[in-house]
């Protein structure tokens, strides 16, 4: 457990300190979302319509922004072998990566996101769905990536790729994401927000093990 | 651990205490890379104590054979038996925990300070103290708070020679520990492996510089 956590700590520093992924994902979610009204017009009730929406993707979006990195600058400089040699199963270590990379990107993205939404004049009724879909389906956005991470890792510009990858496996997060947004808008109750916990469950318990096939696939070729 | 508390006796080294590995043997090792065969019939035993410098020119395989060794690299023929604490340890995942590995990429993070990058492994690899005796022999403690993007690739070696000590482990593989040293960084160096070689750890290691010590040489031609 010291192990994990030592990774963990290792791994927030790296994101918080300078030229680390996570402030940056954080500006990339704020731009997007503020260009997306210059582009769609001023009108108020289509901005509150589509803002749900915008801010699924703007998030989805931002959290893939420093997921090419995740296990790459590892790989690169070594230290994943030492990583793959420590006593921790590779299962963990890329349980702790996944985890530190949601805490820097997903869960700071969801705490900013209501104040990114008053751009797009979002109902009050919205702004806890936006907030609690956010929380629970950005963890699915950092495992699915990780496993895309892992699966890239030895493709020189495998950056480029692992969008092509993930993006159509995340369609659910965001329909179901920004379904449970409007359905909160609209006074509905369509289990979205249920939906959207058992993708993000089903896709975080399973990814750290895909993961670490993918790794060891990977290094061992 | 009966001995952890006396130094000088056997498996005691740098004030850490290594578990048990009596030998590794290899035999008939084959590694094929890129579809080419890089070396066949390679063949190596090794006991307590004892040290193998594999010699080759460039291309021949010998970072390959330490990646195999340490279990990251499938073999394409042969086996590696490694017997610690009286009993052979069958999987290559197994094998990982009795590993050394320093490789010629170095795993230092340009963000972290020397100390922090030893405080992380040592956490990693199990908790061992003595960061500051590590750092001290091998010269970097004025630069221990400097970020490892300051550092010289010299400095990196020695980082990561100390790294090698903090982790304790009896089997060490050495990838070119000489490279970027200056004459005080080769003896340190060759301390180190005697000092290793007295408490019964082992030692592989792959280069081109003459090395003082006593050990067995293997030569992939």
């Amino acid at each position: 457990m010291s192990a994990f956590a030592a990774l963990l700590a290792r791994d927030l520093r790296l994101a918080t300190r300078a030229g680390g992924g996570a402030l940056l994902a954080l500006a990339f979610f704020a731009a997007v979302a503020a260009l997306v009204p210059f582009g769609i017009g001023s009108e108020p009730r289509l901005l509150a319509r589509v803002g749900g929406g915008v801010l699924w993707i703007a998030a989805v979006l931002a959290v893939l922004l420093a997921l090419d990195r995740l296990f790459q600058a590892d790989y690169e400089d070594g230290s994943l072998d030492l990583l793959a040699l420590s006593p921790l199963p590779l299962e963990a270590i890329a349980a702790a990566k996944m985890a530190a990379h949601w805490l820097t990107t997903g869960l700071p993205l969801s705490i900013l996101s209501p104040v990114l939404a008053l751009l797009f004049n979002l109902p009050p009724r919205g702004y806890l769905a936006l907030v609690l879909s956010l929380l629970i389906g950005t963890p699915a956005v950092s495992a699915i990536g990780a496993v895309a991470a892992a699966l890239t890792l030895s493709i020189r510009r495998g950056g480029l790729i692992l969008p092509l990858l993930v993006l159509p496996l995340l369609a659910p997060v965001v329909i179901f994401g920004a379904g449970a947004v409007l359905a909160a808008i609209d006074g509905l109750a369509n289990g979205a927000i249920w939906l959207l916990a058992a993708f993000s469950v089903a896709s975080v318990v399973l990814a750290p093990f895909v993961t670490a096939a993918a790794l060891r696939l990977n290094t061992s070729e | 651990m009966g001995g952890r508390d006396k130094p000088g006796q056997d498996g005691w080294v740098m004030g850490v205490w290594l578990p048990q590995l009596e030998c590794i043997e290899a035999l008939k090792l084959a590694c094929v890379r890129g579809g080419r065969a890089v070396f066949r019939d390679v063949s190596f035993r090794l006991s307590r104590g004892e040290a193998l410098v594999v010699e080759g020119p460039n291309g021949s395989g010998k970072t390959s054979l330490l990646r195999l060794i340490a279990g990251l690299l499938g073999p394409a023929g042969g086996t590696i038996h490694v017997s610690a604490g009286g009993s052979p340890v069958a999987e290559p995942d197994e094998r990982g925990k009795y590993i050394g590995w320093l490789g010629h990429q170095d795993g230092a993070k340009a963000q972290l300070t020397p100390r922090e990058t030893l405080a992380f492994f040592a956490r990693l690899y199990g908790g061992r103290e003595g960061i500051a005796e590590a750092l001290e022999s091998v010269s970097l403690t004025r630069a221990a708070d400097l970020p490892c993007q300051y550092l010289s690739a010299g400095q990196k070696k020695r980082l990561a020679l100390a790294r090698l000590m903090l982790c304790g482990r009896p089997l060490w593989l050495l990838d070119e520990p000489l490279a970027a040293l200056d004459a005080q960084g080769k003896r340190v160096v060759a301390e180190m492996l005697r000092a290793h070689a007295r408490a019964g750890g082992l030692a592989v290691i792959a280069t081109h510089e003459p090395l003082d010590i006593d050990a067995a040489r293997l030569s992939l031609a």
